[in-house]
C-alpha cells in the first residue's frame, strides 16, 4: 500500500515538472518573441541584425561581458544610455547610445532577456523585478 | 640593427606591402587594372603618395605603437620593400605639400619636413601646427587638405547627430541657435607654416557641416570642395514621416564648393535629393516638407542617404582616359543607418567635372571592397573605402580601415 502512494507521489510530481518546464519554455519563448520586437524598433539599426555592430562606431553584443555579465549594469546602460570611452574586446566605439529609459520595465527584461539569449549568446533571463529594482536604485 | 630587426618585425606583424593577391575581387571599368599594395595594417583612414611614389598611411588604431606608416618600393620593382613606422598618435588626415608631410590626430596638427631625398628628417620630432580641436569622440576624425597660398583647412566635426538637447534621443528637440557651432560643425582655415595655432588663430571657414570626412582643393577652379555625412536616424525617431525605405535614402550624402563664410545648414536642414530642397529636419519642426535655413548653400550633388563619403580627390593625372580629368573620386566608406534595409555603399564613385560643376551623372568606379554581394550586417564585410589618393605617374589607390588593405589602380588599355 505505502509502495503503491510513494510511486504515485513520483508520478504524479515528475508529470508536474514536465508540465511546468513545458510552461517555462513556453514562457521563454513568448519572451524571446516580445524581446525581438523591442530589439528590432530600438536597437538594431546600431547594433545590426546579428548583433555584431559597426566597426569604430557601435559596439557588438555579442560575446562581450557587458552584456553576458553584471545585469545590474547592463540594464543600467540601458536606462542611462552610454558616452565614455570604453574598450570592448579590445576595440572602441565613438558613438553614444541614449537613454531608454522610456522602454517600460517588462520591455526592458524582454529585450535584455533576448540579446542575452540571440547571436550565440547564452545567458540567464533579465526579470521585471531586477528592472524595477534597478530602476529604483538608478533615481 | 635592432632598427633593421624593428622593421623586419612591422614587416611581418604589422602588415605586408607586397603586392599578392587581395581577398576580394575589386571590379574597375575594362581598361583598368586594380593591384593590392598593402594589407593588414588595420585602420588605414586617409592616405598621400609623395612625388616618389611613397605611400603615407594615417591610422586610427595604433599599430606596433606606431600611427603613421610609410612604404617605399627602393628599387622600383613594383614590390613596396621598406617599411617605416612613426607618429605615436591615432588620427584620420594625411596630406603631402612643399617639402612637408601634414598629419592629424583627433585633436591636432603636426607637420614633418622633408629632406631632398624625400625622406622625412625627424619622424619623431613633428611640428604641432594646430592644436586643442575639439575631440568628443563622436565624429573626431580631423580630414585636412592644403590649398596654394600657405593655408591648412581642418574638418572639425560635429560631436552630434543632429544638435538635439539630449544626443539621439528620440523626441528630443533640436537647440536653435546651435551652440556646437561655434567650435565644431565646419572646416577651420589655419596658416600652414605657424607654429601651436588654437580657435583663436584659425578661421571658422565654412559651418553648418555635420562631418566633412572628405575634402579637397581643386586646383582648376582654385576653391576647396568637401564631402558630408549626412544626419542619422530619420525613420527610427520620425516613423511617421519617414517610412523605412525613405529613411534608408535620406538625407543625401552631399558634395560642395565652399568659400570664406559659407554656411550648409546643419542642423536646421538637411538636403533631400528627390525634392531637390533644404528640408527642415524634424528637431527644428520639420515634417519632411517644409524647407529652411534659405540662406544656406545647396550642394553640388545628393547622394543617397547613409553611404558615407569619407574622401574627395580631383584627378589630375593624364594617366587615365579624358572624361577623368578635372572629375572628382569619392570613396563611400559604406552605410550602417539604413538598417533594416540592406546596406549601401563600399565602393568608389566618379563624377565627370568641369570648372568645379559635375558635368554628368555620378557612377560606380570602384566596386567590389565589401566582399559580399548585399550587406545586410556591417560584421559579414571586408572591406570599406576609406582614403584616395594620386600616384606620380596617374594612378589613384584607395584605402580600406577596416582590414587596413591599399590598392592601386592603373589604366592600362
Amino acid at each position: 500500500m505505502k509502495k503503491w502512494m510513494v510511486l504515485c507521489l513520483i508520478l504524479v510530481s515528475a508529470m508536474g515538472m514536465m508540465v511546468s518546464s513545458q510552461a517555462g519554455n513556453t514562457q521563454m519563448k513568448t519572451t524571446m518573441a516580445r524581446g525581438k520586437l523591442v530589439y528590432d524598433r530600438y536597437c538594431l539599426t546600431c547594433h545590426q541584425a546579428d548583433g555584431g555592430g559597426v566597426p569604430r562606431m557601435n559596439p557588438p553584443i555579442t560575446n562581450t561581458e557587458y552584456v553576458l555579465g553584471n545585469k545590474q549594469r547592463l540594464i543600467g546602460i540601458v536606462l542611462n544610455g552610454l558616452n565614455i570611452p570604453l574598450e570592448i574586446n579590445g576595440e572602441e566605439y565613438e558613438n553614444p547610445m541614449a537613454s531608454h529609459a522610456f522602454l517600460k520595465d517588462g520591455q526592458i527584461a524582454d529585450v535584455l532577456t533576448y540579446i542575452r539569449n540571440s547571436f550565440g549568446n547564452k545567458a540567464s533571463a533579465v526579470t521585471v523585478a531586477e528592472v524595477k529594482s534597478a530602476r529604483a536604485k538608478n533615481k | 640593427m635592432r632598427f633593421k630587426l624593428f622593421l623586419l618585425s612591422t614587416i611581418v606583424f604589422a602588415g605586408s606591402a607586397a603586392a599578392q593577391l587581395p581577398g576580394v575581387s575589386i571590379r574597375v571599368p575594362s581598361g583598368f587594372a586594380v593591384a593590392n599594395v598593402a594589407k593588414d595594417f588595420g585602420r588605414v583612414r586617409h592616405i598621400a603618395i609623395n612625388t616618389n611614389g611613397d605611400v603615407y598611411m594615417k591610422l586610427e588604431k595604433l599599430n606596433q605603437g606606431k600611427g603613421i606608416y610609410r612604404l617605399r618600393d627602393t628599387n622600383k620593382d613594383g614590390v613596396m620593400d621598406d617599411t617605416l613606422a612613426f607618429g605615436n598618435y591615432i588620427g584620420t588626415g594625411i596630406a603631402l605639400k612643399h617639402g612637408y608631410l601634414y598629419a592629424s590626430s583627433n585633436s591636432e596638427v603636426f607637420r614633418y619636413k622633408l629632406d631632398a631625398q624625400q625622406d622625412i628628417l625627424h619622424p619623431d620630432q613633428p611640428e604641432t601646427i594646430v592644436t586643442g580641436l575639439v575631440d568628443k569622440r563622436q565624429h573626431a576624425s580631423k580630414s585636412i587638405a592644403l590649398d596654394n597660398a600657405g593655408n591648412i583647412y581642418v574638418n572639425i566635426g560635429a560631436p552630434s547627430n543632429a544638435c538635439q538637447e539630449q544626443d539621439r534621443k528620440q523626441g528630443s528637440m533640436g537647440m536653435n541657435p546651435c551652440p556646437i557651432l561655434e567650435t565644431a560643425g565646419g572646416i577651420w582655415q589655419f596658416r600652414a607654416d605657424r607654429l601651436n595655432q588654437t580657435y583663436k588663430e584659425g578661421v571658422r571657414y565654412a559651418t553648418g557641416l555635420r562631418n566633412c570626412v572628405g575634402l579637397d582643393w581643386n586646383n582648376e577652379v582654385n576653391e576647396l570642395f568637401i564631402t558630408v555625412h549626412g544626419r542619422d536616424m530619420l525613420h527610427q525617431f520620425y516613423p511617421e514621416i519617414y517610412n523605412q525605405k525613405r529613411g534608408a535614402e535620406l538625407p543625401s550624402e552631399t558634395m560642395y564648393m565652399v568659400k570664406k563664410g559659407d554656411d550648409c545648414g546643419w542642423p536646421y536642414v538637411h538636403w533631400d535629393h528627390f525634392q531637390n530642397k533644404k528640408i527642415l529636419n524634424p528637431e527644428y519642426g520639420g515634417d519632411g516638407k517644409k524647407t529652411g535655413a534659405e540662406k544656406a548653400l545647396s550642394p553640388l550633388v545628393g547622394f543617397p542617404g547613409h553611404m558615407a563619403p569619407n574622401a574627395l580627390l580631383f584627378y589630375t593625372g593624364n594617366q587615365f582616359p579624358e572624361k577623368y580629368r578635372n572629375g572628382a573620386f569619392i570613396a563611400f566608406h559604406g552605410s550602417w543607418n539604413r538598417a533594416p534595409e540592406n546596406q549601401e555603399g563600399f565602393y568608389v564613385v566618379f563624377i565627370p567635372m568641369k570648372d568645379g560643376k559635375p558635368t554628368g551623372k555620378w557612377e560606380v568606379f570602384a566596386d567590389g571592397f565589401s566582399g559580399v554581394e548585399k550587406v545586410t550586417n556591417l560584421s559579414a564585410v571586408k572591406h570599406r573605402p576609406c582614403g584616395l589618393a594620386q600616384g606620380p605617374d596617374g594612378s589613384i589607390y584607395v584605402s580600406d580601415d577596416n582590414k587596413g588593405y591599399v590598392w592601386k589602380i592603373n589604366y592600362n588599355q
